[in-house]
């Protein structure tokens, strides 16, 4: 896929013009973030080695948390499930590794850095926003930066990850979903506008 | 404009510095800020605010809150016009227009009151004893019973506000902010807890800023500020002014309508104008006080007749006195109180009437000191005035209470203050399902037992004192945090609040009079117009239940959902039956507590944002080509690309006939597409599809059926072999995130030995799919590394490689029946692929097709559609569908399609039809009959599940299951339609290229 002069993210400027400027927000498309679906048990001593050995760190085992280390993280998302995020471009790399040093277990990888595009959103009115439309506790005592969950936002469904505690956030959204999602920000926002 | 000859001189809490003009039924007024629509219509002397429902008399304000029955408005004009809403509850502003409801051709003079004369023809259930025969009629009679009855008019113009929502936590939310929810509010937020206060007032205070009731030896509301500065200082205490909890839902999820923005005369275009906040409470605290009670007299209803609390609030709180000559009637001390302040302010009470035989005690002693007149063991009999009470009669109660006796004393006056005592406002405790009691001593229910985790504190938790209700707050707010994880440091003590003793109430649902009439009534439900002898004469009918009662007498209904009258009605109905209140029981307290506008409940899920509109990554495109689109679920389709000047049916023709002759290109990127991995993946695929998977080869495709545990058809679609342990299985669109969860509740409650993981990939993929004879010409054009030769990619396999520099993954397989190639590259690429194939296909004649030409195209070939040939009670024998059902392994379904009833032959099996006439096209969902009778009814065999004209053909064709259909090929049926009878032929489902040639070339 090096030919970049193919690539298009569901939110193109060229092709979906709604922006806005708002004082205490502000939120940017993260297209073409390397995704892998990783599947296999936490139970089983092996598969947490070689998924350490291959990625650096130690899978998180905690439900709804995220382990980063430089451009790699892993997101819980269930008991057999994590999402493994990286820099455009490098997943096929780590797909690739991740699959030969899991051969012979019961173990899955699948890449889906096309199935979700990512939004992120930044300002102390992040969390508000989010409020507008999302049922999880947001609250600072309740979820903070390195904190991870599937949700809803509006009539979306998104990954939810907690960056830092501007606050900072990734939605991450499949892509038929992301020009309504931008649009429901955008609105939302509204309060917030300054152009 | 007029002055406001009733307003104080001095006092209330409204800002004498900022006055506002209004206008009410086009007559312009003065008030002030701080008023509410009532208090500056009483300020200057105007109590008449509307007519009845039904006998259309005219009526005053009676209440200062949200229990008011009468003071109705339509509120501002155009698209910001809002009907019913209570002028006891609307903000006064600058400029603000309110128009009485419900009268025609004016306030003061109404046609419709000639209803009240008529009264003894129109008892309870009288609309349900007139209008019920002939059938037919209601529609008629409805009609004109709306438009005499109406309830204001709600606007014709598009809503121009916005509506915001918030969903959000808390470790305990208080409702009510007067003296209990304040105490409570402090108490939890000094845990440090997460505490939401909310009040439906525009200030805190609660009950405290209508009185003058003095907290720790000084005036009550100091402590109000002071409470109100504190939990204002918490950091993780907010709180909600002009905020209505109106539901109490399960898991302690309640709902609060907040009016951002309602007071405001130019409400910012950027701010919503109310706001829906959805919370999620750990621990709830009710404080949501009580609500006083009239007393059922004879003729209760005349304007000048109100609360006692509510005079006292209008004194107190808005400094505007409701008259100059004031009688007040009650059987209970409250009202004594209410007496004394409205004396204290300026308006002058001469008369109190009890109900009590004796009245005593220090408050008794204090009215008569300001020299009032006290009548005890009596009660109001008669009262006269049309527009205006002008005077009551008075006689002295027989010792039963259930009769008058002695002379008639008549007093002038121009206000009647009544309290029949105090209902505590269960409606939220009630709504949670908590249990009620009943407490004999104040005639009113209690909360018994709650049955979420629910405190209740004040008043409405029976609470008749200041110092209990402080005293309950505090507990409760300690209490509710430390369920929730939070404990004080130190203790916080209730303030103390020394109020008179009290003598308890005298409990006397109807108040007797001496004599009877048609004209004269005592009202239980000031809205709905329902009376005592309303009651009287459905008990006398047979009604018991008293939700049979309500909804025959009308009684508790309407806006107001009877806060004033259920109780009194209760009891009239317990002493006609002789039973025991109690055993009655209430009627259901449902949300919301107040009428909360759709706007709020909607919020902005309108317009672009009242769906998601899904679209793939071509979708830009086949905008910028003209597409007309088809919803197909959430996704936006192209249906047909027509050119300019083009029919539909043209342009479908057009389509159809490319990807017959030449080539066509399809966005199939809505496809579900799910990834199994796993050394059992193939066991998985043996157990949900009919047919077999084992023997299937990699980089093979193979189309699959999928059934329910019933055995009828669910899905279906064509999974391939990517490598021993992976698949790549698709499925119909609509059932993309269904198919993914039944295999994920398969694996993870039946199966979980099977060692496979699923991963939905249908967005990682975007699809092109070329379709036609020259579509292996076009793939070639576009340049790819594939060996196209038939040999080398035969049909259903699987290739990986470019494709116009992309990486993709062509699977050959066909629902077109033509040669097909479903390219499929990363997401990302859809839109450089779709191009590339286009301008690759031009000279082949490539043209974009949509999803009408494809369903044309397979029906020609007699494919199925599921949902459209299958609708859950269809299966694979019925749709001919046999040589895929295996009969060597198990599969879900099989036990189901071995029952007597899924083997009859006189099932309703797919068929093809062919009309006699070949330009005439069928309506999907026909019905079809052996032979048409000339009357219904008549046997319907089977209906159309598919119908289309067939370009290819050039003729229409159509699917349709019929009763025993494969038996009958060759037989002539008809399609009784409107004006005409259709004459059809059953012929085969497949009507083209039988033998599969084409695809397979």
């Amino acid at each position: 896929m090096a030919d970049r002069t193919q690539w298009g993210s569901p939110l193109d400027a060229a092709s979906w013009p709604p922006r806005g400027i708002f004082a205490t927000v502000r939120f940017e498309e993260r297209p073409f973030v390397g995704k892998l679906i990783l599947r296999g048990s936490a139970d089983t001593r092996e598969f947490l080695d070689v998924s350490r050995a291959v990625l650096g760190f130690a899978l998180p085992t905690t439900a709804n948390t995220v382990a980063v280390d430089g451009d790699l993280a892993a997101l819980w998302l269930g008991p057999r499930e994590w999402m493994v995020t990286t820099t455009p471009e490098r997943e096929a790399d780590i797909a690739e590794r991740l699959c030969r040093a899991l051969v012979g277990q019961h173990a899955a990888v699948t890449d889906v850095s096309d199935g979700r595009t990512v939004i992120r959103l930044a300002g102390p009115s992040a969390r508000d926003i989010l409020m507008k439309g999302c049922p999880l506790d947001l609250h600072p005592r309740e979820f903070v930066p390195g904190r991870c969950a599937q949700s809803q936002l509006a009539r979306a469904q998104i990954i939810l990850h907690q960056i830092d505690e501007t606050p900072t956030y990734d939605l991450y959204v499949a892509p038929s979903f992301a020009r309504y999602l931008w649009a429901w920000l955008v609105d939302a926002a509204a309060e917030y506008a300054i152009a | 404009m007029s002055t406001q000859p009733f307003r104080l001189p001095r006092g209330g809490r409204i800002d004498r510095a900022r006055p506002h003009r209004f206008i009410f039924n086009g007559r312009a007024y003065s008030g002030y800020a701080g008023d509410t629509l009532a208090a500056a219509l009483l300020a200057n002397g105007i109590h008449l605010v509307g007519r009845s429902f039904k006998y259309h008399r005219p009526r005053g304000i009676v209440t200062a809150g949200v229990e008011e029955p009468n003071a109705l408005v339509q509120l501002g004009v155009g698209a910001r016009s809002e009907p019913n809403l209570r002028a006891t509850q609307c903000e006064l502003y600058d400029g603000l227009i309110a128009t009485s409801q419900n009268c025609w051709p004016s306030l003061r003079f109404d046609l419709g009151a000639i209803n009240d004369r008529l009264a003894r023809f129109l008892p309870a259930g009288f609309y349900y004893k007139t209008f019920m025969w002939p059938p037919s009629a209601w529609m008629q009679y409805e009609h004109a019973i709306r438009r005499m009855a109406g309830l204001g008019t709600a606007p014709e113009e598009r809503d121009s506000d916005r509506y915001d929502k918030r969903l959000v936590h808390c470790d305990v939310l208080v409702v009510g902010a007067g003296p209990a929810g304040l105490a409570a509010a402090l108490a939890a937020g000094r845990t440090g807890a997460r505490v939401i206060l909310a009040d439906e007032q525009v200030e805190f205070g609660g009950s405290l800023l209508s009185g003058s009731a003095e907290i720790d030896g000084r005036p009550a509301l100091d402590w109000v500020a002071r409470a109100t500065a504190e939990l204002d200082w918490m950091a993780e205490a907010k709180l909600l002014r002009r905020a209505t909890v109106f539901g109490y839902y399960d898991h302690n999820y309640l709902a609060i309508v907040e009016r951002v923005a309602d007071h405001l005369a130019n409400p910012g275009e950027r701010e919503p104008r109310q706001r829906l906040w959805k919370v999620r409470a750990r621990q709830v605290v009710l404080a949501t006080g009580a609500i006083e009670r009239p007393l059922i007299f004879r003729d209760n209803d005349r304007p000048g007749i109100m609360l006692a609390g509510a005079a006292r609030a209008y004194a107190h709180r808005y400094a505007a006195v409701p008259g100059r000559r004031t009688v007040v009637f009650t059987n209970n001390d409250s009202a004594y109180a209410a007496a004394l302040d409205l004396i204290e302010a300026g308006g002058p009470v001469t008369t109190l009437i009890d109900i009590r035989a004796e009245p005593q005690g220090e408050l008794a002693d204090a009215v008569r000191a300001h020299g009032v007149e006290v009548i005890g063991g009596s009660a109001i009999v008669a009262t006269s005035g049309r527009h205006r009470v002008k005077g009551v009669e008075v006689m002295r109660l027989t010792p039963d209470g259930t009769g008058v006796a002695g002379p008639v004393k008549y007093r002038d006056c121009d206000v009647v203050c009544m309290s029949g005592g105090w209902t505590p406002a269960v409606h939220l405790f009630s709504q949670s399902r908590g249990t009620l009691a009943y407490d004999s001593t104040h005639g009113c229910f209690v909360p018994s037992r709650a049955a979420q985790a629910t405190h209740v504190a004040g008043i409405c938790n029976g609470a008749w004192t200041l110092a209990e209700c402080l005293r309950q707050g505090f507990t409760a707010g300690t209490a509710a945090a430390r369920a929730a994880g939070f404990v004080e440091v130190a203790a916080a003590a209730a303030p103390p609040a020394p109020e008179p003793t009290a003598t308890p109430p005298r409990i006397l649902w109807a108040v007797p009079s001496d004599r009877a009439g048609t004209t004269s009534k005592h009202f239980v439900d000031f809205q709905n117009d329902v009376t005592v002898a309303d009651i009287q004469l459905a008990a006398r009918e047979g009604y018991r239940s008293v939700e049979h009662v309500k909804r025959y007498t009308t009684s508790g209904m309407g806006t107001d959902q009877g806060k004033l009258g259920n109780i009194p009605a209760l009891g009239v109905l317990s002493d006609v039956l002789a039973a025991d209140l109690p055993s009655l029981g209430t009627t259901t307290f449902r949300p919301p507590y107040t009428p909360v506008s759709f706007g709020a409940l909607t919020g902005r899920d309108i317009d672009a944002l009242a769906d998601p509109i899904r679209v793939t990554p071509m979708h830009d495109w086949h905008v910028a080509n003209g597409a007309i689109f088809e919803d197909v679920g959430q996704w936006k389709r192209p249906h047909f690309y027509p050119r300019a000047g083009e029919t539909m049916r043209a342009a479908v023709d057009r389509e159809v006939t490319a990807a017959r002759t030449a080539v066509g290109i399809l966005d199939a990127s809505t496809l579900g597409k799910i990834d199994i991995q796993g050394p059992d993946a193939v066991t998985l695929l043996n157990r949900i599809y009919t047919n077999g998977w084992t023997t299937l080869e990699a980089a093979r495709c193979r189309y699959g059926l999928m059934l329910k545990d019933d055995g009828m058809v669910i899905d279906d679609g064509v999974t391939t072999r990517l490598a021993p342990d992976h698949f790549h299985m698709t499925t119909t669109t609509g059932n993309a995130a269904r198919v993914l969860g039944w295999l994920e509740e398969w694996v993870q409650t039946e199966w979980p030995d099977l060692r496979v993981y699923m991963a939905s990939v249908t967005e990682q993929w975007a699809v092109a799919t070329l379709s036609g004879p020259r579509a292996r010409d076009v793939l070639a054009a576009a340049g790819t590394d594939l060996d196209l030769a038939p040999t080398a990619f035969p049909s259903q396999s699987m290739r990986q490689g470019a494709v116009a520099g992309m990486p993709a993954r062509v699977f050959r397989v066909s629902f077109t029946g033509e040669l097909s190639y479903e390219v499929n590259v990363p997401a990302r690429c859809g839109g450089a692929l779709w191009e590339a194939l286009i301008a690759a296909g031009a000279p082949f004649g490539i043209t974009p097709y949509g999803t009408e030409a494809m369903h044309v195209l397979r029906a020609e070939k007699g494919f199925i559609i599921v949902g459209q040939e299958t609708d859950g009670t269809v299966t694979p024998l019925d749709l001919g569908l046999d040589r895929l059902v295996s009969k060597t392994k198990d599969f879900i379904g099989k036990r189901a399609l071995l029952r007597p009833d899924t083997q009859r032959s006189d099932r309703k099996q797919l068929v093809g039809l062919l009309t006699e006439d070949p330009n005439e096209v069928l309506p999907e969902g026909a019905q079809i009959v052996v032979e048409r009778r000339p009357e219904p009814p008549m046997p319907m065999i089977g209906h159309v599940t598919s119908s289309y004209f067939s370009p290819t053909l050039g003729r229409s064709i159509a699917l349709a299951l019929i009763v025993g259909g494969r038996a009958r090929h060759g037989e002539t049926l008809c399609v009784p339609l409107l004006g005409k009878t259709v004459k059809v032929e059953v012929a085969e489902s497949c009507f083209y290229d039988r033998d599969g040639a084409r695809a397979n070339g």
